[in-house]
């Protein structure tokens, strides 16, 4: 899932700048199950902006909603008057949300109330850990299902620098060396060899290196471009 | 191999000495946080005619200091060889190929290929890193660049190629300990040529892993050195002891340095007079010193260790006590 972190109430304040109208927009799908964004998290947040602006004698006038998804634009047409409505719209999605609400609709003024973290899974309740950088060539073939591209702080392709102590990362005891991780899981596998292979200098150009990326389906699409 | 008409790969100093079969001495410089040529002249000075080479640090513990290869040229002016680090830390492989053919271009033949350490230590933490590649992938590439005269992507050099002896490091120490000789094994498979393993001071332990070395066969490829270093105080050996990951250092080593001071053990800084004080860390070093010594003398009975890398950062006065001290001065003639 993305996971998201909701941003400190004085930077969302500060966002709304002279607004009137404030429409918190939840989304119910990835920030919903990490806890950031959904219609439980936008309710909260609104009351707290209520709640705020009361004690600064400058009353806002607040609603709430939250969609099934923000990143599609099928499910902001079911909100599309109360978007056209406000004077700014709080977004409580991933900042692909943020996005969709500001393409999709021009005259309408969009900000996020979250910071969009990263791509990965509660490890247990209340603890979310990064899995997947989407480097968009995936090498989770070879490396045991472990990834270092996102979970080794030097993105090391060949193994663990000296920096990896009893399974830590030296830039802080709370993450695990993933090298040593692959090490351990590709030893109980028997299959260390792929560790004394000289893994190339990695293609960055499918990743975010490359620029924005676009996906095209021609076999799923319903107006081809040379039509 | 390379196209030398000498039979060497690039002739540098250091790869003589290493070819002539004599335990080769390195040191190290660490350029300025400033664009000052003089402390590098006068860093310079103190190791001159010690070693055969020097380590010339790249941004070392990610604060930012003068270039490198820049230093390195100051360095070579000098009439010392520098040995050129390079980290990925901080540049992709179009920077790192383009600083090698400027290096190459200033005559600097040595090169020591790392990841680099985090920015998260260093002085701009919020920086972001490069990491195109790894230590291993640099080492192949430049080992490329001189055998077959060809960039990372394939392409030819129009003309002069950059040639350097390629080096690379080991941590003997760090975790997980049994893939360490593998991984040393890899880098030297991968082109190295020399290796700067991380700071010894358990022999014992270093001996274990010399052996598992010399039974992959990979010490005969590649001339192996050990790094070392005087320590200052009981304090800073117990410091990297507890906090120094992939350093080992043995209570016998803080016991010595420990004694060395005993007559105003149990005496905090504040409560000492300052020549007192002057007068503990002398003590302090001397044993620090003649720990070093010891050191390289037991690294030197070690079958497959090709020379010494001393480590004596912002204390470069002790490189000569140490070599006079491991009788490895005068430096052979190659």
């Amino acid at each position: 899932m993305i996971t998201g972190e909701q941003k400190p109430l004085e930077e969302i304040q500060s966002l709304l700048g002279d607004a009137k109208k404030v429409l918190v927009l939840g989304c119910g799908t990835c920030v919903t199950v990490c806890f950031a964004g959904g219609s439980r998290e936008a309710q909260i947040l609104s009351s707290s902006l209520r709640m705020a602006s009361k004690l600064n004698k400058q009353p806002l006038d607040v609603t709430d909603l939250t969609v099934q998804r923000q990143c599609e634009w099928e499910y902001l047409d079911e909100v599309e008057k109360e978007i056209a409505d406000a004077d700014v719209v709080l977004s409580l999605a991933c900042g692909i949300g943020v996005q969709a609400i500001a393409e999709h609709f021009p005259e309408s003024w969009v900000v996020p109330g979250l910071n969009t973290t990263f791509l990965g899974l509660p490890t247990e309740q209340g603890v979310w850990e990064e899995r997947c950088a989407a480097c968009g060539d995936c090498i989770l073939g070879i490396t045991g299902g472990i990834c270092p591209i996102a979970r080794c702080s030097k993105t090391l392709l060949n193994g663990p620098c000296g920096g990896s102590e009893a399974g830590h990362c030296e830039i802080d005891p709370d993450i695990p060396c993933v090298w040593q991780l692959i090490y351990d899981r590709l030893i109980s596998k028997g299959k260390q060899d792929v560790l004394l292979e000289l893994q190339k200098p990695k293609n960055w150009q499918v990743s975010r290196d490359g620029g924005p990326r676009k996906i095209v389906r021609e076999d799923l699409r319903l107006i081809s471009d040379e039509a | 191999m390379s196209g030398n008409d000498n039979g060497y790969l690039v002739g540098s100093q250091l790869e003589k000495m290493f070819r002539a079969g004599h335990f080769a001495v390195t040191g190290e410089l660490g350029p300025p946080q400033s664009a000052d040529p003089e402390v590098i002249r006068e860093k310079a000075s103190l190791l001159k005619g010690l070693v055969d080479a020097v380590n010339i640090t790249d941004n070392q513990t990610a604060i930012v200091r003068m270039s490198s290869i820049g230093a390195g040229t100051i360095v070579l002016q000098e009439g010392l060889e520098p040995v050129i680090q390079m980290t990925c830390r901080d540049r992709n492989r179009l920077a790192i190929q383009a600083d090698l053919l400027g290096a190459h271009a200033l005559g600097m033949r040595n090169l020591l290929c790392l990841t680099g350490d985090h920015q998260i230590f260093g002085n701009h933490p919020t920086a972001k890193n490069v990491y195109d590649m790894d230590s291993l992938q640099m080492v192949n590439m430049v080992t490329e660049m001189r055998e077959k005269g060809i960039f990372e992507c394939g392409d030819e050099f129009k003309g002069t190629k950059a040639s350097f002896l390629v080096g690379a490091a080991a941590a003997p120490f760090a975790d997980p300990i049994e893939f360490r000789p593998l991984r040393l094994a890899k880098k030297i498979k991968a082109g190295a040529n020399f290796i700067q393993t991380q700071l010894v001071y358990d022999v014992k332990e270093f001996s274990k892993y010399m052996e598992k070395v010399r039974d992959l066969g990979v010490h005969k490829e590649a001339f192996i050195m050990a790094g070392v270093g005087p320590i200052k105080s009981p304090g800073m050996a117990k410091y990297m002891k507890n906090n120094v990951p992939g350093i080992l250092v043995p209570d016998d080593v803080i016991d010595r340095m420990s004694e060395a001071g005993k007559k105003w053990a149990g005496k905090k800084a504040a409560d000492l007079a300052p020549e007192e004080k002057k007068a503990r860390s002398k003590a302090w070093q001397e044993e620090g010193i003649k720990v070093c010594i010891d050191l390289i003398k037991e690294i030197k009975k070690i079958d497959g260790v090709a020379g010494v890398h001393i480590m004596a950062i912002e204390w470069e006065e002790a490189v000569k006590p140490i070599v006079e001290g491991a009788d490895l001065f005068p430096r052979p003639e190659v």
